[in-house]
């Protein structure tokens, strides 16, 4: 079991978001994170140009059993990408996943998932 | 009821110097209690965009609440412009093309009314003012339909084109002195506020507008939940209090006529909004705070054409046949399946539908007996009926068709659909390059 965390930029979550429920990949957390990155987010705000120190992200969690690694992974690098890629596009960081507990259940393992 | 009589000082000026002192007494000046109501009423008019803003803002997806508001305030700045230049001669100047619209070329940036005092004793510049305001409001109403799915330059073009060419000539035939629905039947086609001019212009031309753009991309499959019901509930507030301007105002007098629509008004909201309660209450056993909400605009447009006419039992039972019937309209959207993403045809299309017919049978018995006595005999409620269908009829079937063609036009040269991509990143993103929330509220 891996766990897969994605960030990725807002105006792309509906795009990942469908684009994994093709693949069959339907079980995700989603949350709004802010960070710092290679990219510089320049807003316009009312009239002037600025910089902030933070830059609003989308965090994806997934995990998922091992044989769905690969096609999840390949969703996410299609569908979170802005045309051939810009600096900002965001990070795919993959983790081992120890154990995984429905509540409901109680099941573990790679069924809970 | 919004008739504009105007006795320009010139003129006046120009005769007393012929009659003397004869003339002097009848001079018309400021009353500054009626003064005073106007320019409150204007006031309260405009916070009903703001109010617009956010009802229609808190129902989105959080990617448009930005975009979607920005509806509401570009019709605002940009109604704001066209009506004192062009949109103020268009309705209510004296009537050109066979009566189809107005036109006076004194009232090219209100150029002529600066010293104009009006004969209901305000000057003329609130009186322009207080229109302006409904001129405002009523192209922001079609936002509504083609929610989230629509480009800001192709709806900016949209609005100004549809301003000129479909709200001002309504407006004309309905209120202006020498509009032909105005002058219909005994005493004209009855719509105190704006059944027509407003909430059956804007709803029927947000029909037309759903049905030509087409679904929201993945409508009715995937849910589409508001993005903040708060802020939906605040707007709905600004707008009651706002549509106190709104109808109380429209009696263009600080009176009588003032008092019984503001209560009309109030009692019509609450009777709208019990009555969408009531029926949820039956239908899914919990009354939404959406509900209510729609209930109130359902009322509040019903007695919008009725609240000059109607006594307080005409008002309730108004209130409820309209909840009843957008109720009815909304579940019939719901099975036919196009898109009116914010129900601006079913609420505001069909209550103004529903108030402007159902109005003639709660008409106060001393309206009919004026009509009767100004025709010189009789004037049954079947007759005022058929003046109230024909002014209806009128308003949808040129609505619907103008409004048609303006959007083919402006969907064929700006682009007001927008496309994919920019409807998946949302509105916010694609068209402003904002966003409305901070780390709140994802959906």
């Amino acid at each position: 079991m891996k766990l897969i965390t994605a960030i990725i930029q807002p105006d792309r979550l509906d795009h990942v978001r469908e684009a994994l429920i093709q693949a069959d990949i339907t079980r995700i957390t989603v949350s709004r994170v802010t960070g710092h990155g290679r990219q510089e987010d320049i807003e316009i705000y009312r009239g002037q140009k600025i910089a902030p120190n933070l830059i609003p992200k989308i965090r994806l969690d997934i995990a998922v059993n091992e044989e769905f690694v690969d096609v999840t992974l390949d969703t996410i690098l299609d569908a979170a990408r802005h045309g051939v890629g810009e600096v900002g596009d965001g990070k795919i960081f993959i983790t081992p996943l120890e154990e995984c507990i429905r509540i409901r259940t109680r099941e573990k393992g790679g069924k809970a998932i | 009821m919004m008739k504009k009589f105007s006795y320009p000082l010139l003129l006046l000026a120009a005769a007393m110097t012929f009659s003397g002192t004869a003339w002097g007494a009848e001079e018309v000046v400021t009353d500054s209690g009626t003064t005073s109501w106007m320019l409150t009423s204007t006031a309260l008019v405009l916070l009903m965009v703001p109010g617009l803003a956010m009802f229609y803002g808190g129902l989105v997806r959080t990617k448009n609440v930005i975009g979607t508001m920005m509806h509401s305030f570009a019709a605002m700045v940009i109604i704001g412009v066209l009506w004192p230049t062009l949109g103020y001669a268009l309705s209510f100047g004296p009537g050109i093309l066979g009566g189809f619209v107005g036109w006076d070329s004194k009232y090219f940036l209100l150029q002529g009314i600066d010293d104009t005092i009006m004969s209901t004793q305000i000057p003329e510049y609130v009186f322009a003012m207080f229109q302006g305001k409904f001129a405002i409001i009523t192209p922001a109403l079609i936002a509504g339909a083609f929610a989230e799915r629509v480009n800001f330059k192709g709806y900016a073009i949209f609005i100004a084109l549809w301003s000129l060419i479909v709200y001002s000539p309504i407006c004309h035939w309905v209120w202006a002195a020498d509009g032909f629905l105005f002058n219909l039947g005994a005493m004209g086609a009855i719509d105190f506020a704006g059944g027509t001019v407003v909430h059956i212009s804007s709803g029927v031309t947000a029909l037309v507008a759903a049905l030509y753009l087409g679904k929201r991309r993945g409508y009715p499959r995937n849910v589409m939940h508001p993005n903040n019901l708060v802020m939906t509930l605040m707007g709905a507030g600004l707008l009651w209090v706002g549509w106190f301007g709104f109808n109380a105002g429209s009696a263009i007098a600080s009176n009588l006529a003032t008092a019984r629509a503001l209560t009309v008004t109030q009692m019509a909201a609450a009777a709208g909004a019990f009555t969408w309660m009531i029926i949820e209450m039956f239908q899914h056993g919990k009354a939404t705070s959406l509900g209510v909400a729609s209930g109130i605009l359902a009322g509040l447009v019903a007695i919008t054409p009725a609240a000059g006419v109607v006594q307080p039992s005409g008002a309730l039972a108004l209130g409820a046949l309209a909840a009843v019937f957008c109720y009815l309209a909304i579940v019939l959207k719901n099975k036919l399946g196009y898109d009116d993403s914010l129900d601006a045809f079913g609420i505001h299309g069909v209550g103004g539908i529903v108030g402007a017919l159902a109005l003639t049978f709660f008409i106060r018995p001393s309206w009919m007996a004026d009509a009767a006595a100004k025709v010189g005999g009789s004037w049954t409620v079947w007759q005022q009926f058929g003046v109230q269908a024909t002014a209806v009829g009128v308003t949808i079937a040129y609505a619907a068709v103008v409004s048609l063609v303006l959007l083919f036009i402006v969907e064929k040269t700006i682009g007001l659909r927008i496309s994919e991509d920019e409807e998946m990143s949302g509105l916010d993103h694609s068209m402003h390059g904002e966003q409305g929330y901070g780390l709140i509220n994802l959906n």
